[in-house]
This record gives structure tokens, sequence and C-alpha cells, in this order.
């Protein structure tokens, strides 16, 4: 819940798109450009982790193809939501923890050590939409989409839907407002995209997992909105892009920082990353980006890991792991709706990546 | 006609502890202390439990204090939490899940117990408890594309013609709300509360029905008269039964009811349970007043729990005290 109180380094950079192409690293074990360094062949090891649910369907393919090719660490994620994921790397009982935000101040005090952030993928949130007679993508501006979800915006053939909506038919029908009630990292994106974008919003509502949404209907999870969808004509809601395109909803395209209407598309959300530069921390909010292609409701989410590991073996498996997934693990995202790291943010992540230690022994 | 004193099912003494008497011998001994630890275990868990949530809610006790209860301000972002309007929630779609059930499920067990022909009664009551055994997802889901819809385009368009009169069905139709959430609960209930009432009605003795047709009784006075006064207290108990699952039920109704901190007269609008609050928000909550607010939630959800149980018991102790038997 706490992009929206990071402030925005915003860079007014041209999009070099990210690619999957590692930065050249001073991999010492690899044997080629992408390997990763090979895990010690000598005990099996089993490593748990915890948290978010948002990026889970690329954890679970990490982690099948991580077993692949290095069969003796056994990695075991549980999605339990971001909450749980922080609450149990505090508590010890996992190996790594997950989160869709980044860690707050009296959560990371918590902690037995000091724990790092590394982002390790880029998801975005679509705003989705039942409106029969609407036949080509709805366009809709960041202050008229929070007019909508603050009750101020009503029917869908508003003045103020139409003005960007040239020639579409649109209805004179109620709007019917979903958002997801159980808290959820696509909500915290969302509610800082909007705080980001309406002052009114940020002063009403704010940003959250689970925020108090001044009108609508809940429905739990990214299926219960994506039911919503398919049960209540007239509906709009939020959800992951993973649901939208799986399910061929249609997704609005949102006019950005730079005044452009940009449909969610994994470029879009890499373009976002690059309009903002990564702090030290590792940890930023995307959302408005200033990037002119940006997608500009997109976020990161991270891995959460002590920075020194109180087991060798097991500090050296996630280290390894971690190395893997910024570098051969990046090849996954877009085929499962997220976006790659961009190359800057891997050197940086890299850079962290090293400075992992275990009882004061660097791990990499 | 005998009085039955006692409300429950079972007896607390046996007939053959009463004939043993106390420690007739080593194994009887043993026998009585390991039951009697397995049913402690039941009261240590709920003691335990209680002590747990109250320690976990310890911070919002103290923050919030009794303004936990009345305020309806539920709000994460600003450290706000007010547990009304879940409390609302649950009592009233649990309540209008007894008015729904209720009257169904009797009418099932006196179906089943007095009217159906024999060859009939064993399928029937099959299938019904089947129900039960549907797990509560599937309930949602059958809400959400089907129910909701209904309830939508059909029920309530029509509820509000004819009774709009009344606050209870006023307001925008959505399909998914608290009347959504009352049904759900009500179709939940159901095997439960008639399987519970079949079985009472079946241990009315047949004497009475047999008396009952000796003087001239046709089929609903025998039912009026004879088996309902004698099992009343029973069908208190299978009712008690209904809404303690009510009350509990979580996934399903999560699912329908609209999931908004609010209190709304209409049964139309969106509403929000306990058990529905803590399931959606405890997996991604952070923050330690966030959690002792959850936590809180449970608690009361435990004491409302017990007070409708507690109030429950004392109407069936009435009912079972009010004379035996109707008039012809």
């Amino acid at each position: 819940m706490f992009f929206a109180r990071r402030a925005l380094l915003v860079l007014a950079a041209g999009a070099a798109f990210a690619c999957n192409k590692p930065a050249p690293a001073e991999d010492k074990s690899g044997a080629g450009a992408t390997a990763a360094p090979v895990p010690s062949q000598a005990a099996p090891i089993m490593l748990n982790g915890a948290g978010a649910t948002f990026p889970n369907p690329l954890y679970s393919k990490w982690n099948a193809e991580y077993a692949k090719a290095f069969p003796n660490v056994k990695i075991n994620y549980q999605s339990i939501g971001s909450g749980g994921g922080i609450r149990q790397i505090i508590a010890g009982t996992v190996d790594f923890g997950a989160s869709d935000a980044p860690m707050k101040e009296d959560e990371s005090k918590q902690a037995p050590g000091k724990l790092l952030h590394i982002p390790t993928t880029i998801g975005a949130v679509v705003i989705s939409y039942s409106v029969p007679e609407v036949t080509q993508a709805l366009k809709l501006s960041p202050e008229v989409l929070a007019d909508i979800y603050l009750g101020k915006i009503k029917k869908w053939n508003d003045p103020k839907i139409a003005a960007d909506n040239q020639g579409a038919k649109l209805p004179a029908k109620d709007i019917s407002v979903a958002y997801r009630t159980d808290g959820s990292g696509t909500t915290n994106i969302f509610t800082d995209y909007l705080s980001a974008v309406s002052p009114e919003w940020k002063d009403k509502v704010g940003a959250g997992k689970s925020v108090k949404w001044p009108v609508g209907l809940g429905a739990k999870g990214n299926e219960g909105v994506t039911a919503a969808f398919k049960t209540t004509p007239y509906t709009i809601g939020y959800i992951e892009r993973a649901y939208a395109t799986q399910n061929k909803l249609p997704m609005v395209e949102l006019k950005n920082k730079s005044g452009k209407f940009i449909a969610p598309t994994t470029a879009a959300m890499s373009a976002a990353a690059d309009g903002v530069e990564m702090p030290p921390e590792l940890y930023v909010s995307l959302v408005n980006s200033a990037g002119e292609t940006a997608y500009p409701i997109t976020g990161y989410t991270y891995l959460l890991v002590y920075a020194d590991a109180k087991d060798n073996a097991k500090g050296e498996a996630i280290a390894k792991y971690l190395w893997w997934a910024l570098h051969d693990g990046q090849q996954y995202s877009e085929a499962l709706d997220y976006a790659p790291l961009p190359a800057k943010v891997v050197t940086q992540v890299e850079a962290r990546l090293k400075e992992l230690t275990a009882g004061g022994k660097k791990l990499l | 006609m005998t009085v039955r004193s006692d409300v429950s099912l079972v007896r607390p003494r046996s007939k053959l502890q009463l004939m043993l008497g106390r420690e007739a011998n080593f194994g009887d001994l043993a026998f009585r202390r390991i039951t009697a630890l397995f049913a402690g275990s039941v009261i240590v868990l709920l003691l335990w439990m209680a002590w747990e949530m109250g320690l976990a809610s310890r911070l919002s006790l103290a923050h919030f204090g009794l303004g936990f209860i009345t305020s309806t301000d539920w709000d994460p972002v600003r450290d706000q939490y007010g547990g009304l309007p879940f409390v609302y929630g649950t009592v009233v779609s649990s309540l209008v899940a007894l008015v729904i059930a209720v009257p169904i499920s009797l009418g099932i067990a006196i179906y089943l117990s007095e009217l159906a022909h024999p060859k009939l009664r064993g399928p029937m009551g099959f299938l019904v408890e089947l129900l039960a055994a549907v797990p509560s997802v599937v309930y949602g889901l059958w809400g959400i594309f089907a129910l909701a819809p209904w309830l939508r385009e059909s029920v309530e368009p029509l509820l509000a013609k004819t009774l709009g009169f009344l606050p209870l069905f006023q307001g925008p139709q959505h399909g998914f709300g608290m009347l959504a959430g009352g049904i759900i609960l009500a179709i939940m209930i159901t095997p439960t509360v008639s399987s519970v009432s079949r079985e009472v009605l079946r241990a009315v003795p047949a004497a009475l029905r047999e008396g009952a047709i000796g003087l001239g009784a046709t089929r609903w006075e025998v039912v009026r008269v004879a088996v309902l006064p004698y099992a009343k207290s029973g069908l208190v108990g299978a009712i008690i039964l209904g809404l303690g699952r009510a009350l509990g039920e979580t996934m399903a109704i999560t699912m329908v009811i609209g999931n908004r901190s609010e209190i709304a007269a209409s049964l139309f609008a969106p509403s929000y349970t306990m058990a529905s609050v803590i399931a959606n928000e405890f997996t991604e909550a952070t923050g330690q007043l966030y959690l002792a607010a959850l936590a809180e939630v449970g608690l009361l959800l435990f004491g409302v729990t017990v007070a409708l149980n507690v109030f429950a018991r004392l109407l069936v102790w009435r009912v079972g005290k009010m004379p035996e038997g109707g008039q012809l």
C-alpha cells in the first residue's frame, strides 16, 4: 500500500524496451552468458517460499524449470498472499517471502535481520468492461476512471466518457462498478494509480490492498470480477492482465501521462518500467509512468530475502536461484502476461545479489 | 403425554451409568475418565480459542474500545476499524436464511416422516442429505452464475413491484446482495434442518398418532395436534443447528453478498459478513492494528454466535415448558 507514498523518480527517458538479454556480469561459475551459477551438487536442498498470489503463475513456472535444470534443489512456493509472505519471512518460517508491495517500515523493524527487496517481474492491472454495444476498445482518461470509481460518473453515456470515444455507441445504462474484495496486490496497484492521478481519490480513499470503496460491488478474486463481467452487463472492473487475456475480455486503453491512449501490452509494461528510475533500495512504484508508450497501471513484484542468511547452504541456493530467475527466468514472463525486467534494473539487481551473504561470507 | 424436560437429543447420563453406579470397576472408571477427557477437550479448545483471539485483538480492543462495535467505518488505509456492518450483515443474512429455510425444511421433514409413501422416504431423504455434502464454493459459483442473474432479472423487479412500499425491497437491483446471501444460506442450511427435523419427527411415538387418528383427526390435525407439539423442542434444536451453520458460512456467501461494509435497510443492497471480511482481508493484511482489528471481528463473531445460541437455548427452554398438545 505504499507505492503512492514513494516519490516517483520520473525519467523522461526514451523507451528503450527491456529485453531478456542479461547484462554482462562477472559470472564466474557460468558456462554460457545466461548460465546461472550451478547450485552445489552435494546434498538435496529444499527451499520454502510464500507470499504474493499475483506472480504465482510465473514463480510456479520458474520452480518447475529450475527443478528440471537443477534436480537437487527443490523449491516450494505457496501463494498465500503478500501479507502472509511478509509475516512468514519475518517469523523465519520460510526461506524467502514474496510481496507485491514493499514492506512497511514497522514491518521491516520486526524482522530479526535486514530484508532485501528483489524485483522479479512486472505485472499490469487492466480495466475491463462488459458493454455489449461497444465494439471497439473503450478509451478512458485517468480522471474519468477515477470519477467512475468515486461514483461521480454513473452512466455509460456520460459526456466525459463519450469525449474520449468519438463514434462509439454508448448506452444510457447505469455503470455497475466491480472491485476486488479480498486484499490483493492488484487492488494495491490499482488504487495506487487512482491516488496518483486523482487528488480527490487520494484524499477520500487512498491506496491499499483493501480500501473503503465509495461505490460498487465487491467480488472475490480475479475470478470473481471476471464472473461479474460475464453475468452482469454494463460492469466495469479491474483485473490482472492474465485473467483478461485468458478470458478474452476487452481491455480499456488508458490515457497515460504523455496523453496517449495505451493498450496493456507487455511492451507498454516494459516501457512503464523504463520511464521510472529504480532507486538503490530496489523498490519503486511504476504507476502513471512518464514513458511515452507506458501503460500506466503497472507494478513490480518482489521477493524478500535476508541480506545475511542463517544457513550457508540455503543462502547459497537462494542466491543462485535468484540469479537464475533474473536471467534465464525472464524469458518465461511474456507468455504468462508479465513483462521482463529492463536491462538496467537487471544490472542493479545483479549488484544486490552479489552483496548477499551467509554469516558474513559472500554467496555469489 | 410425557413432558420432556431436557432439551438435547442425547441424555447427559446414560441408564447404564446409573445402573452401575459410580466406579463400578476399574474398566468403567477408566472409560468414564477417558470420555470425560474427550468431552472436556472441547471446552478447553473453546476457551483456548477465545483466549487466543482476545490476545490477538488486544491492540484493537485497547485502541477502539467499545467504539469498535458501534462504528460503521472500516478503512484499512486510514487504520480506522469498526465492526458494526459485519455484525449486521451476519445476523440479518442468517435471519433471512432462517425465514426462508425453516418453513421449507419443516415441510420436507413432515412430508418425509408423515406423508410420503414409505418407498419414497429413503431415496428422497438421501437426496436432501446429499445437498449438505455439496461444497460451499460450488454453491457460491452457482450463486454467481445462476442465482444472482435470476434475482436481478426476475425476482428483484417483481419484489420491487409488488412489495416495493417496504424499505426492504427498494433501491438498485444488482442481484448480488443481502437477499442473494440469505437465499444461498437458506439452501445450505435446509438439508441440516430438514434431516434433523425428520429424525425428531420419527421419534414421536406412534401411539400419539394412532390416538389422534382414533379421535377422528385428519392427517393435518394429527401433525398439528399430536406430532409437532411433542417434537417442538427437538425441532427448535434442529433450527439452531441450521443457524449455527448460517452464522459461520464464509465462502458461498462471500461470493454473492456484494461485500460492502454498509448497513442498508434494503435486502437488495450489498452487505458484508464477519466471516467474509476475515477470509477476504486476513491473507493480505499488514500492520499490527489491522491484524488486531480482524482478530477482533473474529472475537465478535464468536460472541454473536454464543449470544444467539444462548438466546435460542432459552427459547427452547421456554418452548419446553409450555403445555403440550394442541386442541382439535
